[in-house]
This record gives C-alpha cells, sequence and structure tokens, in this order.
C-alpha cells in the first residue's frame, strides 16, 4: 500500500513536472501581465496630472506673449519742446492731444479721461525714447504704434466680457464702442510682446516684464555658482580622499545629510540674521540671496561630489600612488577629472533647485516691488520665483496671464538646465 | 649559489631532525616538517639581497594578517609567492613599497630595508619609495588617458625627462621593454583603456618601468589574463629580471615554477616555507606546502 502510494507520487512527481511548470507559466505571466499594467497607469496618471498641469499654465499664459497697441498720429509741436531739456517735454500731453484726436465726439471731461485711458501711460516714455535718439522728429506728423492700456488689452483678447453689466468690468461701454472704431478703422493691433522680455515690473499690467527678476535670478545664481561650486567640491574631496575615516567624518556625514533636508527658509533667517544683521550686506540684493541659496545648495553639491568621487575606482588611485603620485597629484591629476561630469551634474541639479527657490529668498528681503532692473550683484533684484508670487497676489486679469507666461519662462529654464545636466551625463559617463 | 647553499641548509636542517631523535634513515624519506609547526622552514635569507625584511608583522584592526616574516628578496632575482587565498601575500607585498599606508586601520610592524633604507622608519618620504618600488596589479589599470601618457606620467611627476624628446625616449623604451612598442608604436595617442586585457597588463609594466624603478611587485598579474596573453607576460618577467629584482605573486603554481627562482609559501599569515623553486616543488621540506602544491588544498 505504502509502496503503491509513494510509486504513484513518484509518477505523479516525474510526469507532473512539466504540467506543473506549465500551470504555474499562465499564472506567472498573468502576474507579470498584471504588474506592467500597474507600472503603465502609474505613468499614465502621472503624465496626466503633468499635462493637466502644464496645459493649464499654457491656455491662461499664452495670450501674454501678445500685446494690443494703437495707432496714434502724433504731432510733435516743436512748442512742447525746450532744445537743451528734450527730456523733460510734456510727452503725456502730446499722447493726450493724439488720443483725443481720435475722437471727437468725447467732449466733456469724463469722456475724454475714459478716451486718454486706453492708451498706456508707457506711451509718454516711448515718444520721449523716440525723440532723445531722433530730435529730427519735432515738428513732424508721424503715426506710431504705442501700448494700449492693460484693459484694452484684455478687452481685445477677450478675457473682458462684453456680457458682464458695465459696471462690472473694467471697461465702459463708450470705451468699448471706441475700441471697436479703433478695430475697424485699422487703428488696432496685437504684435509679440516684447515689453514681457525687456522690463522690470510695474503696476501697469502692460508695462510689467520679467527681465528684472531674470537678471535677478541670474545674478543670484551666479553668486550660489561661484560659492557654492568649489566649497562643495573642495569638502567633498576632502572628506572624501583626505579625511581619516573616523567617527568624527561620521558626524560630520550625518550633519551634511541633515542640512539637506533643513526646510530653506531657516536658511533664509539664517542669511538674514548672518548676512543683513550681523555683516551689514545690502538688503534685497541678489549677492545675499546668492550666498542664502549657497548655504541651501551646498549639502545637496556635496553629496553629488562625494558620490562622484566614490564612483572613480580605487584601482585608479592606487594605479598613481603605485608609481609615486603623492596623494595630492593623484587626486587633482586623475580622481578629478574622472569626477568632474559627476560634480558639475549634481551642481547644475543644485542650481535647478535653486532657481526655483522662493522661501529663504522672502526672508532677505528679495520680496520687495522693484521696477528696475538690476545691473549688478549690490541691486536690489528679485528673482523669477519670487516674481511669480508676487503677481499672483494681484487679481487683474493681466496678471495672471503674466504669471503663467513668468512660469512658463521659468519652466523652460529649468528644462533647460535639467536637460543639460542630462546631456552632460550622458557625454561624459564612464562606465568602470 | 642559492640553490647549493639551500641544499646545504637542507642537509644541515635534516641533520638537526636527526639529532633530535627523529626516526629516519635516509634523506630522500625525510618526514615533513609537521603541520602545526610554523617557524620559516627552508632559506628565507641570501647574501646579496636588495631587499631585507624582519619580523614583520601586519594588522587590519585587530586581524593579525602577517605573522612574524623574515624574508629578503636577492637582487636581480624573481621571488614567488604563492599560497591559498587569503593567506597575506598581497598584503606582504604591499608592506614592499607601504601601499598598505593608504588602507585605512593597517599596521605595520618590523623592519624592511630597501638596500640600506628603512623604508618604514619616520622620515621616509613614499614618493621616491615608490618610484623605486614599483608595482603592478591584479587587475590591469591603465589610466583613462592615451597610452603615451600613461607611461608618460611617472616619468613626469618625478621629473625624470628635462625635454619633450627625452620623455618619447623614455616612453618609447619602456614599451619596448615590456614588448607592446610593436604593437602599440602607431597609435600612442589612443586610450590605453581600449587595448586587450594582455596589452593593458604590459602597459601598466611599462607605466611602472618607465620610473626606473630597482623592484617591481606585482600581484597575481595574470590572473585577469587569458593563457596566450600570460604567456606573453611570463616571458617579458623572464627578460626583464636581468634589470630588476621582481616580487611576484601567484596562485598559478605552474607560473611560480616556470617564472621565479625561488618561491615563499605562505600559510594564513604565516611565512612557512622559502627556498629554490626547483626545490619547492620538487621536495617541499613542509606539510603545508606539499599539501598545497600536490593540490590538497587551494
Ligand atoms: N583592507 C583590509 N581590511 C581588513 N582585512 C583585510 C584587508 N585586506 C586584506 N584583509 C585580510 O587579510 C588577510 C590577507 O589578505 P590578502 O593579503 O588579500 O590575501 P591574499 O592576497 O593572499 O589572498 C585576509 O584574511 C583578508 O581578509
Ligand atoms: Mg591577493
Amino acid at each position: 500500500m505504502n509502496e503503491e502510494k509513494s510509486g504513484q507520487m513518484n509518477e505523479l512527481g516525474d510526469m507532473g513536472a512539466m504540467a506543473w511548470v506549465n500551470a504555474g507559466l499562465t499564472a506567472r505571466y498573468r502576474r507579470e501581465r498584471r504588474f506592467k499594467f500597474f507600472g503603465l497607469a502609474a505613468i499614465a496618471a502621472s503624465l496626466m496630472f503633468l499635462v493637466l498641469l502644464l496645459g493649464a499654465i499654457a491656455i491662461k499664459g499664452y495670450t501674454a506673449f501678445r500685446q494690443t497697441q494703437i495707432l496714434l498720429d502724433i504731432h510733435f509741436a516743436p512748442a512742447v519742446f525746450d532744445v537743451h531739456n528734450l527730456a523733460s517735454a510734456n510727452y503725456a500731453a502730446l499722447v493726450r492731444d493724439a488720443t483725443l484726436s481720435l475722437f471727437p465726439q468725447a467732449m466733456d471731461r469724463q469722456d475724454r479721461r475714459a478716451a486718454i485711458k486706453l492708451v498706456s501711460i508707457g506711451a509718454a516714455y516711448q515718444l520721449q525714447e523716440m525723440v532723445t535718439r531722433k530730435p529730427e522728429l519735432i515738428g513732424a506728423t508721424k503715426p506710431i504704434w504705442v501700448l494700449a492700456a492693460g484693459e484694452v488689452d484684455m478687452f481685445v483678447k477677450g478675457h473682458i466680457s462684453r456680457d458682464v453689466t458695465e459696471n462690472e468690468r473694467r471697461i465702459s461701454d463708450k470705451q468699448a464702442t471706441w475700441i471697436d472704431q479703433l478695430a475697424a478703422s485699422g487703428r488696432l493691433r496685437q504684435t509679440f510682446n516684447a515689453t514681457f522680455f525687456q522690463a522690470g515690473d510695474s503696476r501697469e499690467s502692460e508695462l510689467a516684464g520679467i527681465r528684472g527678476a531674470v537678471m535677478g535670478s541670474f545674478f543670484t545664481l551666479a553668486v550660489t555658482l561661484a560659492f557654492s561650486f568649489p566649497i562643495g567640491v573642495a569638502a567633498a574631496v576632502y572628506l572624501e580622499e583626505f579625511a581619516p575615516k573616523n567617527r568624527w567624518a561620521d558626524l560630520i556625514e550625518v550633519n551634511i545629510n541633515n542640512l539637506a533636508a533643513v526646510p530653506s527658509i531657516v536658511f533664509g533667517l539664517l542669511g538674514l540674521a548672518v548676512f543683513l544683521n550681523c555683516m551689514n550686506l545690502p538688503r534685497s540684493a541678489s549677492l545675499v540671496g546668492g550666498l542664502v541659496l549657497t548655504l541651501m545648495t551646498l549639502p545637496t553639491i556635496i553629496i553629488a561630489s562625494r558620490a562622484s568621487l566614490r564612483s572613480v575606482p580605487s584601482s585608479i588611485r592606487e594605479a598613481a600612488l603605485g608609481i609615486g603620485a603623492s596623494q595630492m597629484q593623484t587626486v587633482v591629476h586623475h580622481v578629478l577629472p574622472l569626477s568632474m561630469p559627476g560634480m558639475m551634474t549634481g551642481a547644475i541639479i543644485g542650481m535647478a533647485r535653486a532657481l526655483g527657490e522662493t522661501a529663504p529668498l522672502l526672508m532677505i528681503g528679495m520680496v520687495a516691488f522693484i521696477v528696475d532692473v538690476p545691473r549688478g550683484f549690490s541691486d536690489p533684484a528679485t528673482v523669477l520665483p519670487v516674481q511669480i508670487y508676487l503677481w499672483a497676489n494681484n487679481p487683474e486679469r493681466a496678471f495672471v496671464e503674466r504669471t503663467a507666461a513668468a512660469i512658463m519662462v521659468l519652466l523652460l529654464l529649468l528644462l533647460a538646465i535639467n536637460a543639460s545636466a542630462v546631456l552632460l551625463r550622458n557625454k561624459f559617463e564612464r562606465r568602470w | 649559489m642559492t640553490m647549493i647553499l639551500d641544499v646545504a641548509l637542507g642537509m644541515a636542517e635534516v641533520a638537526a631532525v636527526k639529532r633530535s631523535g627523529a626516526d629516519m634513515a635516509v634523506v630522500a624519506e625525510v618526514r615533513k616538517v609537521d603541520r602545526d609547526q610554523r617557524q620559516t622552514v627552508g632559506l628565507p635569507f641570501v647574501e646579496a639581497p636588495r631587499m631585507i625584511c624582519r619580523e614583520v608583522n601586519v594588522y587590519y584592526g585587530d586581524k593579525h594578517a602577517i605573522k612574524n616574516v623574515s624574508i629578503d628578496v636577492g637582487k636581480n632575482e624573481v621571488l614567488a609567492m604563492i599560497g591559498p587565498s587569503g593567506c597575506g601575500k598581497s598584503t606582504f607585498l604591499r608592506c614592499l613599497n607601504r601601499m598598505n599606508d593608504t588602507v585605512a586601520g593597517c599596521r605595520v610592524t618590523g623592519d624592511i630595508l630597501l638596500d640600506d633604507l628603512n623604508i618604514y622608519d619616520r622620515k621616509v618620504d613614499v614618493v621616491p619609495l615608490r618610484a623605486r618600488v614599483g608595482m603592478v596589479f591584479q587587475k590591469p589599470n591603465p589610466f583613462p588617458k592615451s597610452i603615451f601618457d600613461n607611461v608618460a606620467y611617472g616619468p613626469k611627476i618625478h621629473g625624470l625627462a628635462a625635454s619633450r624628446a627625452e620623455l618619447q625616449d623614455i616612453v618609447e623604451s619602456s614599451l619596448q621593454k615590456a614588448g607592446l612598442w610593436d604593437e602599440v608604436s602607431d597609435r600612442l595617442d589612443q586610450p590605453g583603456t581600449g587595448l586587450s586585457g594582455g596589452q593593458q597588463q604590459r602597459l601598466c609594466i611599462a607605466r611602472a618601468i618607465a620610473v626606473r624603478p630597482e623592484v617591481i611587485l606585482m600581484d597575481e598579474p595574470c590572473s585577469a589574463l587569458d593563457p596566450i596573453a600570460t604567456a606573453t607576460v611570463e616571458d617579458l618577467i623572464t627578460e626583464l629580471k636581468a634589470q630588476y629584482t621582481i616580487v611576484i605573486v601567484t596562485h598559478n603554481m605552474q607560473q611560480a615554477a616556470r617564472v621565479s627562482q625561488r618561491t615563499a609559501y605562505f600559510h594564513l599569515g604565516d611565512l612557512v616555507e622559502v627556498g629554490s623553486t626547483d626545490r619547492i616543488f620538487t621536495n617541499p621540506r613542509h606539510q603545508l606546502t606539499e599539501d598545497y602544491i600536490t593540490g590538497r588544498f587551494g
């Protein structure tokens, strides 16, 4: 009985092995398919969110890249100008006269004011610049495209609806008909919004641009890179190649990893206390912003650099030491060049993070309303993400679209930076 | 010379054993030295040594990796070090040019002399020492630079060449000595890492001899190579012997037999037996040595 059973078992076992495997195989494949499906679903979900986010921003923001202009026939009346001081002339009056001449029916004070409001106050500066560049314009009458006011721009773009009652929109019925008149007579056009890329911030939406913020970001990041890269690499080289591996090294390691996780606002507070209050560096300056971001980026760069140094195989160090290179020569001639691409990748990623950073900069006053484009490291400046934050707080529809447009620019910059990191890695990465 | 001395010492040893009362009549049937006996047997010392090691101990932290090893390395000889893996061959080899300095927690005691220089003296600078005692590693490790730069690096950092032409001469002669010149003379500017394994190892040998060392240490230089490349490197070692003193670690006993004049057998950190290669392989005197070379463990 026993024997019989075991014989049966054996037979079953022998014959059944393949059957078992086959039976299991379908289940295995099914599990594999399910696993693949979950993975794909996860990717699809995240892609969908990304598309949603980017789509929403793009749809809100793309109109900001176009701008409405009005064609005025400006008469540069000689009486307005003082030849010795062209800048002091009343350009606003020139604009006003030219605007009113388009609307002879606007007779009472209120109408005249409404008509004048169709043109941006930036038009006066535009004329001033033209005349200073070309004084021979004085006396002539010229058709000139000037900026329309922000409300007009919004109306033309359809962001101010005609359907709501008059007192709930920022363009009156009368203004609306004037705008239609202008459009009909070909005195209205939309062009590329160069102002957005050439101007600093402004209270007037049509004059507001990101140039100031971009330059602020540039100066800030320049300071950050100039400080954090050499310091970070030096620290990493010392810790990795020279420091004795003891309890102190472990302690430092833990602290660096910890610093990398400290909320960035803390670095802002530190910067406020040290750079502004103790060292009396200028408030709102990109120099201080850069220093604060240096503190924030340093741990990232040190960690990336150490990983990069560690990935250089010890056989290279031994080869150099073995023919009598000193420790220093080994590091400088062999280890550093080999780990440089990895270090630079780490630095670039750190820079990308710094570019998107807002909180610590708020603490050191880089959140001010700054009209002038900064020209140096000590000029008051703001940075792109802070500019976005500032505009996002402004309820005007024109600023809503500029916020979205600025976000697009920031994302493009980040994309470019991260792509350069990937390119660098692909180009120089070395497999051992 | 060494051989004769060795045989003589063998006789003396047998005599000593006889005197101690062991029952043996004929030399050929000498009983092997017992397994538990860890004093070095054979002939660790030579008449004209290049390197002298006395009572060398190496510790990795608490681990006693080399136990009281005393041995000489003769001028222009190839000394092979054999033994089962983990017995300390590499560790001892790396003592000879102080490469162990780079290992955290590694401590070396005892005296190692290169000619008259005590290399573990506090005043000794490892940089010139390593120029005098070069090293070739187990895995070929050329720099990821051109073939020329690989060989030129040593002479450059030690200032051995006054001019570019001189440097080129050094590179050429080193590559020639390493038997690599004919294969690479037309592509010196190409990366050394692009060569085959055997060529890479010869490049590493060329790199080592470019700084004109007196001693070359080789740690299993052929273990990553195919048999043909191995044969080439072995021929090279035989040629280099005329100019250099070579200490080679190998786990390949045929290789030790082919290239070396003297062989040292290590076992668990002890130097168990040293003698002329012929004698070690034909008539090992220690039981452990015999076990190893007859393949009883490996
Ligand atoms: N860096 C190190 N730290 C600690 N122990 C080591 C280290 N290197 C080698 N050892 C130990 O020392 C002993 C001898 O090693 P090694 O010299 O590499 O042997 P072999 O080269 O003969 O195979 C081994 O037991 C090994 O585990
Ligand atoms: Mg070894």
